[in-house]
């Protein structure tokens, strides 16, 4: 009988006791984010995005994200269909693919997340290159371009055969760069008669490229030359006053002319589930940190407190 | 009783099998569709015979160029370039395998040889840019760094093994009793090899260059990466091209917007592609049935 | 010396001549797959450790793992064989042992296989998206992936196969004939065990070119990051080639360090699944008399 109570007095405590902490865990867990998550576009955000994702994931491990990097066509068709919640872009979203997502009925928000420094390099035992201007930059890849040696671009250059390379015609960097230096995406020299114009679409093969001829030059994402620094030469830039080298600094105050935008875009709908709105807080609380982790560049904080506030 | 009983299981057996069948059909007809649709959007706005006649191909550029030539001529040197890679090696391969080499040296070396078929093709393709192109440099200075001829000789080698193995399996399927004939007449290896036996498999052979050809013609990857993404006229193999696929391939996972009309290109060029290759394959069924030799 | 014996002579020679040129083509071939592995080899062998394999992706390649994409892609290869070989194997047989060969349909199906083996991969991945992805409502998951895979490695698989039969010698399967024995039983007792080596030889060749591809995966939805590994037909998933893709594309150099042991991983699996299929065509494979 004693035996009895005793373990029933036990029993109740243990139950007692337990109840507490589960009454406390309970609410624990009713705080705790679960879902899923589905991201996709632009393969130039994926690597700031795969960051993000990880380390709320590691937070908040009942919420599964995945990220794709179908590009950002791709990204914003995926969009509209409503196969994704957040598209990754490297260049603002186009009227008609804006459309496509209304009249699927999606209302999205904009946000920018990063700076991509776009650095225009030459080979490394390029002695002669100290900057170009922008106009210069025209002369070699614009519309107009006929010059074939580097003496006619400047006085003073070397007569070596100019070889351009440029990332291929479908990406957010082609697009960014011949719109800045030639006044419209898309617009780029047209003759490769006279001079050897080379496009291709992986970065890397781009700085094999410039890297191999004393004569060429080419442009791609600084992390592409902060990793190659050894093989490739950076040409400072001047639009204005005064050439300007890219630097963390230079992209982020854009003082440096030739810094492009990322952006992430939102589903409105999908912003009132809580872990999707935890998760878009989340990225842009962090991204300044996380971006240039993988050698994209802070936004100004001010930037970044605007986005935010956007999702309210 | 019993007859019956196996006929209806034998005309089951053929309805299933039939369908089987069909599902390439069917496949080709998606494809066809898929493709088609869009073209046709495509061909209201650029007049086809400017796509096939104008020399610039610049889908993207402003004012853009709708000129599918250079797009061609890039595929076509690589699959020339690379057949005189993959078929001369991978027959000669088969040959010494079936004809010359010892049984245990054939079971070693021939799943070897498949090995090299499944290799990524980006490490083919790097290792053509930065292995097989500073080689070439070094021979041929004016070589450019993004080259035709490197990624041809990589998807020669990628191709090679389908080549090897299959010509090699239809080679080992000709009737010993034909082989020994020839011997027995006082012919040299080499004789029974070229005129006995390669004849015997020609089917198989010829069936394992044209597969080896197709899978040039779409291999994208390796071109992308050691030819570049130039659009070229100029049969150049020293120099940078874009074959159709690698284009394809740019635009479906790049970053323009998709409901264009330049990410439509994509759609046409897949259609003139699959033409293409539909008029390779029946030229080359004729020289097939034409040559085929049946043994009992 | 007679004329016919200068002759024997020269043939002796050109024989000899054929000997060393085949022994040099395939010892080319050979040194050119070594210089490769062993350049991946050397590159991928020090981050190829216990965690690369079981972690999960990460976006700082010292901590990233590849364990949703290698079950992704083993899945996928399991699956794919599981669709195209019995597809392909029945198709050719159907070709070789069934259909009518004078008729327009025959001669329709075959030009119709010949040419999609020539179709490039993307164009799987278009008609995968389109049809099975968007039409059939299967979205971005991994029966689709497998679909679209399968497709595109059955034109492979049905040539090889189709040659692997045609060459089973007529004699033997008008004797089983003779004996009475219904089509479908000599199909599966006589035809198809001669013809298994070189259906082997094609299946493989096809599921190893099937395990490279990233491209089509990419365009029906496969994703290069997952949180989670893939329980069920309908979800999302990684694969091998797609992770190794993205890696090779990163400009810092860890990434190309652990991209090459992605593709060790990628050999290692294709060694073994062609391992196994040797295996069995090497029991199976005898020099017809």
């Amino acid at each position: 009988m004693k035996f009895f109570r005793l373990v029933s007095a036990g029993l109740i405590l243990g139950l007692t006791l337990s109840a507490c902490t589960a009454a406390e865990s309970n609410t624990q867990e009713e705080t705790k984010l679960s879902g899923s998550i589905s991201i996709d576009g632009s393969s130039t955000v994926f690597p700031i995005t795969e960051l993000v994702a990880e380390d709320f994931n590691s937070e908040n491990n009942d919420v599964q994200i995945t990220v794709g990097f179908s590009g950002t066509g791709g990204g914003f068709t995926k969009f509209a269909a409503k196969e994704i919640e957040v598209a990754g872009a490297s260049r603002p979203i186009k009227t008609a693919e804006a459309d496509a997502a209304t009249a699927a009925g999606i209302e999205f928000i904009e946000l920018m997340v990063a700076y991509d420094g776009l650095s225009v390099v030459v080979a490394k035992d390029n002695a002669w290159l100290d900057y170009l201007t922008i106009e210069e930059l025209a002369k070699l890849y614009g519309p107009e371009a006929t010059a074939t040696k580097w003496s006619e671009i400047r006085e003073g250059f070397p007569e070596t055969e100019i070889k351009l390379y440029s990332p291929g015609h479908d990406s957010g960097t082609f697009d960014y760069f011949t719109e800045a230096v030639n006044g419209k995406g898309g617009l780029i020299r047209q003759d490769n008669e006279t001079v050897k114009i080379f496009f291709s679409e992986d970065d890397n093969a781009l700085v094999t490229g410039v890297a191999g001829d004393a004569g060429s030059i080419g442009y791609f994402g600084f992390a592409y030359y902060e990793e190659n620094a050894d093989k490739l030469k950076l040409v400072p830039i001047q639009k204005d006053d005064a050439p300007i080298t890219p630097s963390f600094e230079t992209i982020s105050n854009s003082s440096y002319p030739l810094s492009r935008p990322l952006f992430i875009y939102v589903n409105k709908e999908s912003l009132a589930r809580e872990e999707v709105n935890a998760f878009v807080t989340f990225y842009l609380e962090n991204a300044g940190e996380l971006a240039s982790e993988v050698g994209y560049v802070a936004l100004p904080d001010a930037l970044y407190a605007e986005a935010l506030a956007k999702l309210d | 009783m019993k007859k019956k009983k196996t006929y209806l299981q034998e005309s089951i057996i053929q309805m299933i099998l039939a369908l089987f069948a069909s599902i390439s059909i069917l496949t080709t007809i998606g494809i066809v569709f898929s493709l088609l649709f869009e073209s046709v959007i495509f061909f209201n706005e650029v007049s086809i015979i400017e796509f096939f006649t104008t020399i610039r191909w610049a889908p993207v550029f402003d004012p853009p160029s709708f000129g599918v030539l250079p797009l061609i001529s890039g595929t076509l040197l690589i699959a020339v370039l690379s057949s005189m890679v993959s078929l001369p090696l991978g027959l000669g391969s088969a040959i010494y395998l079936s004809e010359f080499a010892s049984s245990k040296a054939r079971k070693l070396i021939k799943p070897i040889l498949e090995l090299l078929a499944g290799v990524p093709s980006i490490v083919y393709g790097y290792f053509a840019l930065t292995f097989i192109t500073p080689l070439l440099r070094t021979f041929l200075p004016q070589t450019e760094i993004f080259n035709a001829l490197s990624a041809s000789i990589a998807v020669g080698i990628m191709t090679l093994p389908m080549v090897a193995s299959l010509s090699e399996d239809a080679m080992m399927a000709v009737p010993n009793s034909i082989r020994q004939g020839a011997y027995a007449l006082g012919s040299t290896q080499l004789e029974v090899s070229t005129h006995v036996i390669v004849p015997a498999a020609f089917s198989g052979i010829a069936s394992s260059f044209v597969l080896a050809i197709s899978r040039a013609i779409g291999e994208t990857m390796i071109v992308a990466i050691a030819a570049g993404q130039t659009p070229s006229m100029a049969l150049n193999p020293l120099g940078s091209i874009q074959t159709m696929t690698g284009f394809m391939v740019n635009m479906a996972l790049g970053d323009i917007q998709q409901g264009s009309i330049e990410f439509k290109t994509v759609f046409v060029v897949g259609m003139v592609l699959f033409i293409i290759t539909l008029i390779m394959n029946l030229i080359a069924k004729k020289i097939i049935a034409r040559n085929r030799e049946v043994y009992a | 010396m007679t004329r016919y014996q200068k002759k024997l002579r020269m043939r002796h020679f050109y024989n000899q001549a054929f000997k060393i040129l085949l022994f040099i083509v395939i010892a080319l071939s050979l040194i050119v797959l070594i210089t490769l592995l062993f350049d991946i080899f050397k590159k991928g062998f020090q981050t190829l450790t216990w965690d690369f394999l079981t972690s999960m992706p990460s976006g700082r390649a010292t901590r990233a793992g590849i364990l949703p994409s290698l079950v992704g892609s083993l899945v996928l290869i399991a699956l794919t064989a599981l669709i195209s070989i019995p597809l392909g194997v029945g198709t050719a047989i159907y070709l070789e042992l069934y259909a009518n060969k004078r008729s327009r349909f025959f001669k329709l199906l075959q030009l119709n296989i010949a040419n999609l083996a020539g179709v490039p991969s993307i164009v799987y991945g278009i008609l995968g998206l389109a049809i099975f992805s968007q039409l059939l409502k299967l979205g971005p998951s991994l029966i689709v992936g497998s679909i679209t895979l399968s497709l595109l490695i059955l034109p492979v698989i049905i040539v090889s196969s189709s040659e692997a039969i045609k060459a089973v010698p007529s004699s033997i399967i008008d004797g089983s004939y003779a004996l009475g024995v219904t089509r479908w039983k000599t199909i599966t007792g006589v035809i198809l065990p001669m013809a298994l080596p070189g259906i082997m030889t094609g299946s493989i060749l096809a599921l190893s070119r099937a395990m490279g591809e990233a491209a089509p995966l990419i365009m029906v939805g496969a994703v290069g990051f997952v949180t989670f590994l893939p329980d069920n037909l309908l979800s999302r998933y990684s694969a091998l080639p797609l992770i190794v893709f993205n890696w090779t594309s990163r400009p810092q150099a860890a990434f190309a360090q652990i991209a090459a042991s992605g593709i060790m991983v990628m050999m290692i699996i294709l060694l073994i699944t062609n391992l196994t299929a040797i295996i069995i065509r090497n029991k199976t494979q005898s020099r017809i008399d």
